[in-house]
């Protein structure tokens, strides 16, 4: 068995605590992208940019076709798609997740991404967006908490990029 | 930097899409019976109007959905986009 290792490791446990814009990489889990026009038989969200959490399961809808499925075990997604038109590929290992909190989080992420975090970008809603140079999902999870999900190479730069926000509030 | 409102996503900056080229622009149905100018002039003959323009892009950091969006090539402000495969 090989031992999964986080990108983030050196960077994570060196970051000094900002409670105005705390930095966590958070654990591992099942990640699998879903794209299907049919209809499955999973607790999924129906809005397009919106995230709904369901017994342990949070389905990001990204596009008209397009779901990011995070949760504990990708068994069940494969079990539902199965008999169906639809494309369920696992990404667990592509990327990994880092969450941003607290009163400044939102002006430190707008550091390095040009979405409008303001009433435009509410709690529950989630899109595929640029930080910086890097392609991320982000996901406002609470008025003043994100979730982001990074690309595994890109998570350093990304934590960097944060980083480097974040210090003008310690 | 342009706000460009995305069919399915909403208003969103520019970064997030890429342009693709003018809108509307239809492959010639049957190749063979094509003669080479006019094969010619469907792949590289554009309007490249001063004004408004209909144009493709794609929201290729979003939803991934190439779209068609009317535009003022003079004033870049954007009339309306609206889904690929329908007219304005």
């Amino acid at each position: 068995m090989v031992d999964r290792r986080s990108p983030l490791a050196g960077l994570a446990g060196a970051a000094p605590s900002i409670p105005a814009a705390r930095l966590v990489a958070l654990p591992p889990c099942a990640r699998v992208v879903l794209r299907t026009a049919a209809v499955l038989d999973l607790p999924i969200v129906q809005d397009i940019n919106r995230a709904v959490v369901a017994g342990g399961v949070a389905s990001l809808r990204l596009g008209p076709d397009e779901w990011l499925i995070l949760a504990p075990d990708a068994g069940p997604i494969f079990a539902a798609a199965s008999g169906h038109a639809a494309a369920v590929v696992d990404v667990s290992h592509r990327q990994v997740a880092i969450e941003i909190a607290g009163p400044r989080a939102a002006e430190v992420l707008n550091g390095h991404c040009a979405l409008d975090l303001g009433a435009a970008f509410p709690p529950g809603m989630c899109t595929r967006t640029l930080l910086g140079k890097a392609e991320i999902v982000l996901w406002r999870t609470g008025a003043d908490e994100f979730h982001l999900e990074v690309g595994r190479s890109f998570a350093p730069y990304v934590w960097q990029c944060l980083e480097e926000g974040r210090r003008e509030h310690a | 930097m342009l706000i460009i409102p995305c069919p399915h996503c909403g208003p969103r900056p520019e970064n997030e899409f890429r342009y693709s080229g003018e809108a509307h622009i239809a492959r010639p149905a049957d190749p063979e019976a094509t003669s080479d100018a006019e094969w010619a002039d469907f792949l590289y003959m554009r309007s490249n109007p001063k004004g408004r323009h209909a144009e493709r892009w794609r929201h290729i950091h979003g939803c991934g959905r190439f779209f068609n969006c009317i535009r003022d090539t003079v004033s870049d402000r954007i009339e309306r986009s609206y889904p690929a495969g329908t007219r304005p």
